[in-house]
């Protein structure tokens, strides 16, 4: 082992990219990779890291605070205002009853009362890291499941502020001196009485909502304003950064406090910005922190008291997953969400690291003791993906529903499938029609905001680049009728259309051009449903422009739909015409000389010409020539 | 005084001489909205609701159109099946019509003498009008008898403007109250008395 810190990061990189890889070819959650990766580079396996791996730890649960930072975005402040009842209710049956049981449990087991309260308030907080991961990483956010574990552990990031106020109590007065300079964790308010806290800590909120409003979004338009990249990153962080330093200063959890800062965000015009700015680097950040949980697992503590952590380990996620379980019954969810709910928060999390030590810190608990727990806490949280994936896999499909389960469609819908491919202006103005008649398009889209926005409002949507066989092929292109590309981007729809013509030709395929030249190539791969955007809204405007100008409405509809037919001829008569590989030049030129052959022939061809039913002129005319012989 | 509901509907207004005649001569009477279909819904596409506040908000309703192949144009028709709705201008409870009074005022190519049953025409204007006639009754509606300008092909622009003013005269007096008893013994608005003395 080098205490080099490029090797540290090399084998933290490398271990990443080997064992994500292998659990994602494996269908597994990423978070079993880095856990895997994590203990394989640890003191006990290959050894490349060892007691640096805890400092790790710390600098990783920076990614926690990123993740909620970027969750509070998610939420703007109406809808927080909305889940309170949710956050109390559930968090606090949870926190509550987990809390009993395992001070009961750690009773029974003969700990002293002190350090069985203090275990139980470490086991009752779960990990709000590898809880959250998983749900954004199946999607999940949405669903009842997933406001009921977010507002679980937001309860838990805000009751942990007075779990640690609470704790100093236990210890004995004596110790008190000696235990001030064991805790890591001073800060501002330690010594003033928990109402003065309580103020300092809504204080702190409420300079976090105004610092908000008036600092942070000014200094955002600002920064955009000049117009440098990096300098929006860097001030991604240094909000970030700032909150978490505040909060820790005034002992708030700084993921409580980075999530606050994020909600009070969520409304700015920089919320998109952020988001993918933070996103990256908040992955990579949770990553760590898993590798460094995977990493800190001591097998030596495990190998000695084999049968108690195990033990101890299987009656804290079974009590855990009991209380969830109620919980989840009392607030009426449904069964599969039930056991979601239950299985994904059932470890212990990263906060009992912190209240732990703190204890050991105070000499409430002992080394031994605060081993064996920390021990548990890092197993619990890796089994969590583990489960997680046995209900899935296993307990789901025989009694809850499926993971993906298609909404109940009208006949039209069900016989005929639609894909829609890009759901940008053009794209979601075809979808909100179609749906506004019971006719759900399955969309595909590669922007993944668009993509979580759309699944949010109950769309199909697949992700990803529409030009992959293997997409369109999950997205159902074997039983689809037609196919629309919303996209204006030519490479796209030729591509779709070589699929098609190769391996789905029953399928029909309409598609939106940019101009008539992207218009030919696409007529001469044999397609007939071709959309030009330019064509029919300059009509609509060249028409209002006329009937701004007095001519009739009825005529000039008319009138429109004979240019689009007489245009379209053309269009197709054009296509055939063999062409050239010109340069840009040339081929403006061409346009030109096109563009005045076009007006040439509008009037050789009289479609600016009326029609001739009952009109009393023509008529007129004809009589008097029949006078007239 | 009586409110006037002209529905105009034209699908070649443009070219129409006789019907500009007549159209600029009335349109900016007081107490007559002019409501041009062809221009308003050149789509088709009718709006129900409005079409029946402003049947409520009028006394006489003018069905004004050229007389396509013995009938109105499409538009026309296309009101009347969209706007005169069961259970409110006509049925059970259908009563927004009733009492008010309605009339046809067409342009036609024919001469009067080809409209009978020797004629080319073999039937009368009146005996064509029937099925708006009939709506009319239906909805509880007064039908008087139509005002024509007929031979429209064959017009001078001096008829054409004495036609328009016979039309005003006509608003007049429908303004005022004209009703089926003034109409007795005649087949054509532009007959009767009251009409011819003003």
């Amino acid at each position: 082992m080098t205490g080099s810190i490029l090797f540290e990061a090399i084998v933290f990189l490398a271990g990443a990219i080997i064992c994500v890889s292998i659990a994602k070819r494996l269908g597994l959650s990423s978070v079993i990779g880095y856990l895997l990766a994590g203990v394989l580079i640890g003191p006990y396996v290959l050894g490349f890291i060892g007691k640096e791996g805890e400092d790790i730890l710390h600098f990783a649960e920076f990614g926690v605070v990123m993740m909620l930072f970027l969750i509070g975005l998610e939420i703007e402040p109406k809808n927080f205002w909305n889940m309170r009842k949710t956050i109390l209710g559930m968090g606090g049956i949870q926190v509550g009853g987990t809390m009993l049981l395992s001070y009961i449990l750690f009773s029974i087991l003969g700990f002293e009362w002190k350090v069985a309260l203090v275990i139980s308030m470490a086991v009752a907080l779960s990990s709000t890291a590898i809880a959250m991961q998983t749900i954004k990483e199946k999607r999940l956010m949405d669903t009842t499941f997933g406001t009921a574990s977010f507002s679980i552990l937001l309860f838990q990031d805000i009751i942990v502020i007075f779990m640690l106020g609470f704790i100093p109590l236990l210890s004995n007065a004596e110790d008190n001196a000696s235990a001030e300079k064991h805790s890591e964790h001073a800060n501002l308010l330690e010594n003033l009485p928990i109402g003065f806290q309580t103020l300092a800590i809504i204080l702190s909120v409420v300079l976090i909502i105004v610092a908000g409003r008036y600092l942070i979004v000014p200094m955002l338009r600002k920064v955009a304003k000049t117009g440098v990249r990096e300098l929006l990153i860097a001030a991604a962080f240094l909000i970030v950064f700032g909150i978490s330093f505040t909060m820790e200063y005034v002992g708030i959890s700084p993921a409580l406090g980075a999530f606050l800062g994020g909600v009070v965000l969520s409304n700015s015009e920089f919320k998109h910005e952020l988001e993918s700015t933070l996103e990256p680097f908040k992955n990579l950040l949770l990553g760590l922190f898993f590798m460094a949980v995977g990493a800190s697992i001591n097998f030596i503590v495990i190998a000695k008291n084999p049968l108690t952590i195990g033990g101890i380990l299987i009656a804290i996620i079974a009590l855990k997953a009991l209380v969830l379980f109620i919980t989840g019954h009392i607030f009426k969810l449904k069964i599969d969400q039930k056991l979601l709910l239950t299985f994904s928060l059932a470890q212990i999390g990263e906060f009992a690291f912190v209240l732990l030590s703190f204890a050991f810190g105070l000499n409430i608990l002992e080394q031994d003791q605060m081993d064996m727990l920390l021990v548990i806490t890092a197993l619990s949280m890796s089994l969590t993906p583990i489960i997680g994936m046995i209900n899935e896999r296993f307990i789901l499909p025989r009694i809850g529903t499926k993971e993906y389960v298609k909404r109940p469609m009208d006949h039209i819908a069900k016989s005929q499938k639609i894909i829609l491919v890009g759901f940008g202006h053009f794209g979601s103005t075809i979808g909100r029609f179609l749906r506004s008649h019971g006719v759900e398009a399955t969309i595909l889209d590669h922007d993944s905001n668009r993509v979580d926005f759309l699944r949010k409002m109950g769309f199909e949507v697949y992700y990803g680049d529409a030009t992959r066989l293997d997409l369109l092929e999950s997205a159902g292109i074997a039983e689809a009728k037609i196919i629309i590309c919303a996209t204006n981007k030519i490479e796209v729809s030729k591509a779709i259309s070589k699929i098609i013509k190769e391996k789905y030709p029953h399928v029909e395929f309409m598609i939106r051009t940019k101009n008539r030249y992207d218009a030919y190539e696409l007529l001469n791969l044999g397609n007939e449903n071709i959309y030009r955007e330019s064509l029919e809204t300059s009509l609509t405007l060249a028409k209002d422009v006329l009937s701004k100008m007095g001519f009739r409405k009825y005529t000039l509809n008319r009138q429109v739909h004979n240019f689009i037919k007489y245009d379209e001829d053309s269009l197709r008569r054009l296509a055939s015409e063999p062409k050239r590989e010109d340069t840009y030049i040339f081929k403006a030129r061409k346009e030109l000389e096109q563009q005045e052959k076009f007006l040439n022939e509008d009037f050789k061809r009289g479609i600016v010409e009326y029609d001739n039913h009952w009109d009393s002129e023509h008529i007129r005319k004809a009589l008097e020539k029949t006078k007239d012989e | 005084m009586k409110k006037i509901l002209v529905l105009f509907s034209h699908p070649k207004f443009e070219k129409s001489r006789a019907n500009a005649a007549l159209v600029n001569h009335i349109i900016d009477m007081e107490g007559v909205t002019f409501h041009d279909l062809y221009e308003r819904y050149p789509d088709f596409h009718i709006d129900v609701s409005t079409e029946k506040e402003l049947l409520n908000a009028h006394d006489v309703i003018i069905w004004h159109h050229p007389f396509y192949w013995y009938s109105c144009p499409p538009l026309m028709k296309q009101w009347m099946d969209m706007v005169l709705e069961f259970d409110w201008a006509y049925g059970p409870n259908g009563n927004a019509l009733q009492n008010k009074t309605c009339l046809n005022v067409i342009t036609t190519g024919g001469s009067r003498e080809v409209y009978c049953s020797e004629g080319s025409n073999s039937f009368t204007v009146s005996q064509f009008l029937r099925p708006f006639e009939q709506t009319a009754t239906l909805c509880g509606m007064e039908y008087l008898l139509p005002f024509t300008v007929m031979e429209t092909h064959k017009l001078s622009d001096v008829d054409l403007s004495n036609y328009a003013i016979q039309y005003g005269n006509l608003i007049t007096l429908l303004k005022d109250n004209l009703t089926k008893k003034d109409c007795k013994g005649f087949s054509f608005l532009n007959d009767i008395p009251k009409l011819k003395n003003q």
